[in-house]
């Protein structure tokens, strides 16, 4: 249990997807600039990682993993090459489910954030995360709880951007900094509070 | 179009004027995470470009053949499987820089980059003309690669494509190795500052501010 809490604490936090391992920056910058947009993308990130990573999961060992067929007498057939098109289609198919249902069930939801659900589809992070599961043999309850806490990870790291960047819009800005430059450096010197996470994690 | 296709200025408009990184935010995942390093950085961008150029060839060839409803499935369809042919190509001839861009070349397929010129100008255009702006952004993204790999790797490892250029204080020289250049921070803040230099420089492309000061408000009354 105590080894779960651990993976989903690093997860969140000492590899952060956008701040340490860089990845999903195109959304994390483009939807940050007000916090209410920021917290939909990040309830959406956590729940489309959390499902997909599982079921991404369940694909590469049923399927695709080397030896995964051994049971209809093919031990040696390795299918591994055609995951990266396994985990599109499944994280596509996840991301349209997610919005019908959502679009069914919970309209006020998904007016609230229904504009870039569609997004998340391309979105590099949900895509790392299946990736990084595969490159790092989770079992399917880490790949759950690595699936939630980055998706987590993730929502804290864009609310808290989308938080300063509000109080930003206000402040008097060299011209060439504004927008893009200065988004760059806050992200910079938020990697920089989370690389502490890292030494955190070291020290245990 | 015009009868007459202008493909220099397609060609060299994405290099600063209109940079995939730096001005239409596209595909910097990869861009920052791959740059510790000259070499890295560069294995990259050749590995960008390609898929790039040709999945907007391809994509230009048929796209009056693709329903508009499934397009998006379809184009990705051919980038997942170009990047499956780039990935086992570096697997197999640069073992070693394939296992230090880990998942980063597999990641191509998610590049907003790619996707967005596909979507944004090769859906619209003939094959050579999709080709050469798909090669020009291609050229664009890695000109900031270079720049930021070259930085990061001079100042982070004193050194440049591994050959050691600035003597290190540990052998004898005089360069103490900035171990913060070899941390995600170091990425942000580079191509933060990258970007400020440019939209100094070409103010045109600065964006407006969302608030007016008071001063200025007064003024416009």
């Amino acid at each position: 249990m105590t080894g779960l809490w651990a993976l989903f604490l690093g997860a969140a936090f000492v590899d952060n997807m956008p701040l340490t391992l860089f990845l999903g920056l195109c959304t994390f910058l483009a939807l940050s600039k007000r916090p209410e947009s920021a917290m939909g993308l990040g309830v959406a990130m956590t729940g489309v990682m959390g499902v997909t990573v599982p079921l991404n999961w369940l694909i590469y060992q049923g399927l695709l993993a080397p030896g995964a067929w051994a049971w209809i007498g093919m031990p040696e057939l390795d299918l591994s090459y055609l995951s990266l098109i396994a985990f599109i289609g499944v994280i596509a198919a996840t991301v349209q489910l997610l919005e019908m249902v959502l679009d069914r069930f919970f309209p006020t939801i998904h007016a609230a954030f229904g504009a870039f659900l569609p997004l998340l589809t391309v979105q590099c992070a949900i895509l790392g995360g299946s990736l990084f599961m595969v490159d790092r043999s989770y079992d399917l309850a880490e790949s759950v709880v690595f699936g939630l806490g980055s998706g987590l990870g993730f929502g804290v790291a864009v609310v808290m951007l989308g938080a300063i960047r509000t109080r930003l819009s206000y402040a008097d800005l060299p011209a060439g900094l504004r927008g893009l430059g200065i988004a760059f450096i806050l992200t910079g010197l938020m990697s920089l509070g989370f690389a502490s996470f890292a030494q955190m994690a070291l020290s245990q | 179009m015009a009868p007459r296709t202008d493909f220099w200025a397609i060609l060299t408009e994405p290099l600063i004027r209109q940079n995939p990184v730096t001005l239409q935010i596209l595909g910097i995942c990869s861009a920052l995470a791959v740059t510790t390093s000259l070499p890295t950085a560069l294995t990259m961008s050749v590995s960008l470009t390609v898929v790039l150029t040709l999945s907007a060839m391809l994509i230009s060839l048929i796209r009056r053949h693709i329903p508009d409803s499934i397009r998006l499935i379809v184009q990705i369809v051919i980038i997942a499987s170009l990047v499956v042919v780039i990935d086992q190509f570096l697997q197999a001839y640069f073992a070693e820089i394939s296992r230090a861009l880990s998942i980063y070349v597999s990641l191509i397929t998610t590049n907003c980059l790619v996707l967005g010129r596909t979507e944004a100008y090769a859906r619209h255009h003939a094959p050579l003309p999709a080709a050469v702006d798909a090669f020009g952004n291609g050229l664009g993204y890695s000109l900031i690669l270079i720049i930021i790999g070259g930085t990061r790797e001079l100042f982070g490892q004193g050194s440049l494509f591994g050959e050691q250029v600035l003597p290190l204080a540990s052998e004898g020289g005089w360069f103490t190795p900035l171990g913060l250049m070899l941390l995600a921070p170091s990425a942000f803040f580079l191509l933060g500052g990258l970007v400020w230099a440019i939209r100094s420089w070409r103010i045109e492309q600065a964006e407006a501010p969302e608030h007016a000061s008071p001063a200025q408000a007064r003024a416009a009354e």
